[in-house]
């Protein structure tokens, strides 16, 4: 698409679309939304920058490595959070028991495991989103 | 010639009607006395802000009381995206291998 | 009439469900069949998350300030989650299988596969 008008509204509304999706993962634990709707709207911003900008620069911004990292990161990041409270002596994924701090209710630093897991969770879905809409695109050529 | 597919309008149409009338047999909708809602959604509404420190619900069900489905769904996803690479995945070639192989062939 | 008001969740989710049902079975193209996969899975997300309906109460967020309030079901929500996930994984995957098969025979109707493919088989 080279189209100049779609260029200059993507480029100036595209940093209000992150924060938005940035918004709804990090209070997965206090509003409606969570890590999986919260990631699908990241992504989105992503894939509108690859629709207006073509394929080469949209995979500047996510390489194949970047989201390789991001992917498995994230599972890998949730298994050791659960093998840590096999280690303080409970059983496995345990949040109060094992004695991970649980703050004031309703702050954003509050409930010891969930807005961790939340938030690499949000980004595992956003990379899988644009990972998959990346791989569709590639094989044209 | 069209007989096809007035024949799967009408089946269509007697399973619509079959499951339409199976609503008659269910508990009202929003009745706050249903079978679904036993002891253990009770547990979670009273004492799931105490147990894990969140207001939402529904992201301390799926977060802290049943991690392990998430983590199961993580894998779902890992497993979907694993197989659309690998079907329509592009071969990166590395040059110096090509080179390599040009020199010594 | 009563009782088409009270339970209309339910009657638009089994209406839903039958008229994804006869897209399936009736186009020919790959990719319409799948949208109609996807109409399906959409009405069964509405049938079960509706069944936790409670009359007159409020969204599953916890006021601190004052409590004992009537809270909507939680629990088949959090269930419905996991599946919306798993939908998009197989719709990805299916719409992956269906650009290889046109890679392979150039058409995507499903009439056409079938023809070039018992034309192969006899000789």
């Amino acid at each position: 698409m080279d189209d100049l008008f779609v260029r200059v509204i993507t480029k100036m509304i595209l940093p209000f679309i992150q924060l938005y999706g940035l918004y709804v993962i990090i209070h997965g634990h206090l509003s409606p939304g969570g890590a999986f709707s919260g990631g699908a709207i990241y992504a989105s911003s992503l894939v509108l920058y690859t629709l207006a900008y073509g394929l080469e620069k949209g995979q500047k911004r996510l390489s194949h490595n970047t989201s390789a990292i991001f992917e498995s990161g994230g599972i890998l990041f949730f298994i050791f959070f659960g093998i840590l409270g096999i280690v303080l002596g409970h059983s496995f994924l345990t949040n109060r028991q094992a004695g991970f701090s649980m703050g004031n209710l309703g702050q954003v630093l509050s409930g010891g495991l969930i807005p961790v897991v939340t938030f690499v969770l949000g980004i595992k879905v956003m990379s899988t989103v644009v990972t998959l809409f990346h791989n569709m695109l590639e094989e044209e050529r | 010639m069209k007989w096809d597919k007035i024949f799967t309008i009408v089946l269509l149409g007697a399973l619509l009607f079959v499951l339409v009338a199976s609503i008659g047999e269910l508990p009202p909708m929003g009745a706050p006395d249903s079978p679904s809602y036993n002891e253990t959604t009770r547990y979670y509404v009273e004492e799931g802000t105490r147990d894990t420190g969140s207001t939402n619900l529904i992201a301390s069900i799926i977060t802290d009381y049943r991690a392990f489905d998430t983590l199961g769904e993580a894998t779902v996803l890992f497993t979907g995206i694993a197989g659309v690479a690998a079907l329509l995945g592009v071969a990166h070639h590395n040059p110096k291998e090509k080179e390599e192989e040009e020199n010594h062939g | 009439m009563n009782f088409i008001i009270g339970n209309i969740n339910y009657i638009g989710a089994m209406v839903l469900f039958v008229i994804g049902l006869y897209t399936v079975l009736t186009h020919p193209n790959l990719i319409k069949k799948i949208i109609g996969i996807n109409i399906m899975e959409t009405s069964i997300f509405l049938f079960f998350v509706s069944i936790g309906y409670v009359q007159g109460a409020r969204a599953p967020l916890v006021d601190p300030g004052n409590g004992g309030q009537l809270l909507v079901n939680p629990l088949p929500s959090a269930m419905i989650l996991t599946g919306i996930v798993v939908a998009l994984s197989v719709s990805a995957f299916a719409l992956s299988l269906v650009v290889r098969l046109h890679q392979l025979y150039g058409t995507i109707e499903l009439d056409e596969i079938i023809k070039i493919r018992s034309v192969e088989t006899d000789d």
